[in-house]
């Protein structure tokens, strides 16, 4: 339905951002995400930045999965 | 080393919780992974195969391109054939059959169509080809419908005239509803879709366990994901609880993402729209909002379309609500194969009759 | 700017001027000086490989090579894994007007120097040139003759169950270097082109062991489609392992920005040779002493079930089919 990519952010310029995916990087638009710094990981989807990478949270599902019982 | 893709593709945690599904698992259960990207993921890493006998995984109507009508298709290729007019599409779109002919058939005969990544990509042409006129054509759900409005909010405020989206674009839940409350669907469980959700937040899918009583675990698309999902469902089933899990906390909040929801709705409103093997569904598509009407390709470029031609032995409409598979239907592989699809569901990749004969039962 | 003309194609003192200043000195070799209508070749038996190609690569220039790189290696590459010796070249050149002269020298030059490489020679040529958009910069057609120092007769009728299936090199690399370059695609990346001839490790292959069933080189339709190719007359079916594929990291990364697979993506300069145990370890050592082997790897065998199928022994243990690229890799969203 929406393929995705997590890609780290390392540059910033406007509404522009230069994003590095294994060792490949391209620009996409930062319009859809609030205060993005370099160094921060987004999920991108065809060209944009839908959702920054919670870091914390990413530990949390591994843990999650180890059998940590979880509800929303 | 890709940070948040390998740690979820750890071969030893994906084998430990196959063997807990296998172990938790006594009865039948039948879960529906809706996004169309989840079919793909489960079938290339061969999860159905870990997951133990008693669950059964089913393809959902979460495809942009599957559910995508034959009357839209003729309207795209219609729209290809004007006179400058330069049709700009995700590659998903470029072989799905029209009534008469594809986009690629029509690219073939002559029509400026040009595959982009990003919808950005089709304002950077119309802005370096200002002799021409770019439509850029809308595919998807709550995760890619924000990219498009992104768009025209930019061309507005850049002042890009030749530049037009033509919104095919859809949304889940009442997509849905219409699954789960069709009377012969034997959905327990809904695996939620990751990206979609990223957008929308957890709330949207409240009414799926409160009101119809079917579990949801909205997942990622890596392997530890899915069977982390499929794991979350399996144990609710057999304690015969309902819940709405979020299994994929890293990109997913539960109020979604408030800024890419206020650009949708700033350029889209709801609109009654046709999905392939569903009818109309009320208020399940995103037309472009009258405040932006300059950029509504729909409204710009008057396109009749053709009476629509469908082979009726095609079922997939049947398999896009979960109730057939695609060995049920008599053109899987007999005429109807990814080089010559009869059926959406064999020509996007993504497609469940796609993934059937991409990677096997 | 000096660009192509129409005159360049017309036969007549431009025309000359530029075979002799461009063609004759890149390709420099003493059957081309004869400049006689047809080689004349002393071919020493009377069975030799022989195939033709055609190159439309756009653009013209990418990471790792161009054109007339491509041209030569992937003539060389096809008569090679035929078990033949590349010994002559023939090119044709079809020019749209307006190419830039410097381009042209530039993919002559380059073609030199691989054939060079190669240790093949060009020895017939011709250039034709048509109207502005009559064609895109520049096509090159190949043909290649090949001949067979040993007795060596390779076919995949020749395969069987549990022949070993080698690959001499990482996947998709050639695809993602071009599909960087691609207008709307875009993206920054240091994978190059993987083009080269690999005539002298497959001769180094035949010549260390003699389990040599079949060799081929994976290239446009990518390692899914090659494999699909050879069990499709039904008699055999392949198994391969997805962790011992090597996919180099950028290829895996555009890969997942793209939305597409490392299986279907192209390669120039990559060769599959299934051979009968137990000369896979020694094929193997063969393949890596060349420097287009470095990462060759065994993927996987050759199966008596399954026929007509390939199959995947995906990273959690479990099988699925591959199947071949269906249409073209393109960007998608779902």
């Amino acid at each position: 339905m929406c393929w995705s990519v997590p890609g780290r952010i390392v540059d910033i310029e406007e509404q522009k951002a230069r994003v590095d995916i294994s060792g490949v990087e391209r620009d996409i638009a930062l319009d859809l995400i609030t205060d993005p710094k370099v160094g921060d990981y987004v999920l991108i989807h065809a060209g944009y930045a839908i959702q920054k990478v919670d870091e914390e949270q990413a530990k949390f599902t591994i843990e999650f999965f180890k059998g940590a019982q979880g509800n929303v | 080393m890709s940070k948040y893709v390998d740690e979820y593709r750890d071969v030893d945690t994906c084998l430990d919780l196959s063997s807990r599904i296998k172990e938790v698992s006594t009865r039948p259960l039948t879960i529906m992974e809706v996004c169309g990207g989840h079919t793909m993921a489960i079938r290339k890493n061969g999860i159905q195969k870990l997951v133990g006998d008693n669950i059964r995984l089913l393809s959902g109507p979460g495809c942009p391109v599957c559910v995508t009508s034959i009357s839209d298709i003729d309207r795209v290729v219609c729209l290809a054939g004007e006179e400058n007019v330069t049709v700009c599409t995700f590659g998903d779109m470029l072989y799905v059959p029209g009534s008469s002919m594809s986009l690629a058939g029509a690219k073939a005969e002559g029509a400026d169509v040009r595959t982009v990544y990003s919808v950005h990509d089709a304002l950077e042409f119309a802005r370096s080809e200002p002799e021409k006129n770019f439509v850029f054509v809308s595919i998807g759900f709550e995760t890619t419908t924000p990219t498009a409005a992104a768009a025209v909010l930019e061309a507005k405020a850049t002042g890009v005239k030749n530049f037009t989206v033509l919104a095919l674009n859809k949304t889940m839940p009442q997509a849905l509803r219409a699954v789960l409350e069709s009377d012969d669907s034997e959905i327990d469980a809904l695996i939620g879709p990751g990206h979609v959700s990223t957008i929308t937040g957890t709330g949207m899918y409240r009414f799926i366990v409160d009101e119809l009583g079917v579990s949801c675990c909205v997942s990622g698309f890596e392997p530890v994901d899915l069977l982390g999902a499929i794991l979350k469902l399996t144990e609710m089933h057999e304690n015969n609880e309902k819940g709405l899990v979020n299994a994929y906390p890293r990109v997913v909040k539960e109020e979604g993402n408030e800024k890419a929801k206020y650009i949708m709705t700033e350029v889209f409103e709801p609109a009654d729209v046709e999905w392939r093997g569903f009818g109309i569904v009320p208020s399940s598509g995103s037309k472009i909002s009258e405040e932006y009407s300059e950029f509504d390709a729909e409204k710009i470029y008057k396109i009749e379309v053709p009476e629509t031609k469908e082979n009726p032995a095609c079922i997939c409409g049947d398999i896009l609500r979960g109730v057939k598979r695609p060995v049920d239907c008599a053109l899987f592989n007999e005429g109807c194969t990814p080089v010559d699809p009869q059926g959406a569901c064999m020509v996007s990749s993504e497609g469940t009759c796609a993934a059937w004969f991409k990677y096997g039962e | 700017m000096k660009r192509i003309t129409i005159a360049h194609g017309s036969g007549g003192r431009v025309t000359h001027d530029l075979v002799k200043d461009v063609f004759y000195s890149c390709f420099d070799n003493d059957i081309l000086r004869k400049a006689e209508d047809s080689a004349v070749l002393d071919i020493p038996q009377d069975r030799v490989a022989f195939t033709t190609d055609s190159f439309v690569v756009k653009p013209a220039f990418f990471p790792g090579g161009d054109i007339g790189k491509l041209a030569v290696c992937g003539t060389v590459n096809d008569l090679a894994v035929s078990g033949a010796v590349p010994r002559y070249i023939t090119c044709g050149f079809i020019i749209e007007e307006g190419l830039p002269l410097k381009d042209l020298k530039k993919i002559v030059k380059s073609m030199g120097e691989w054939a060079e490489k190669a240790g093949v020679k060009i020895v017939a040529g011709d250039t034709k040139v048509v109207e502005k958009g009559e064609a895109d910069g520049i096509f090159i057609n190949t043909s290649g003759v090949g001949v067979f120092e040993k007795d060596i007769e390779l076919g995949v009728e020749k395969i069987a169950p549990g022949d070993k299936i080698l690959l001499s090199g990482t996947i998709g690399d050639h695809g993602i270097a071009v599909l960087s370059r691609r207008k709307g695609l875009d993206f920054e990346t240091s994978m190059r082109s993987d083009c080269a001839p690999l005539n002298d490790m497959l001769q180094d292959v035949l010549s260390s062991v003699t389990g040599v069933k079949f060799m081929r080189d994976p290239t446009r339709g990518g390692l899914a489609t090659t494999l699909n190719e050879i069990t499709e007359d039904g008699t055999s079916g392949i198994l391969i392992n997805e962790k011992d594929i090597p996919v180099a990291e950028e290829v895996e990364g555009a890969c997942q920005l793209l939305g597409l697979d490392p299986l279907c993506i192209a390669n120039e300069g990559k060769a599959i040779v299934i051979v009968a145990p137990p000369d896979e370890d020694e094929a193997l050592a063969a393949m890596r002493r060349s420097e287009y082997g470095k990462d060759a790897a065994l993927i996987g065998k050759v199966t008596g079930d399954n026929t007509g199928k390939v199959l995947l022994e995906t990273a959690l243990g479990v099988t699925r089919i591959v199947d071949m690229m269906t249409a073209e890799n393109l960007p998608r969203i779902c």
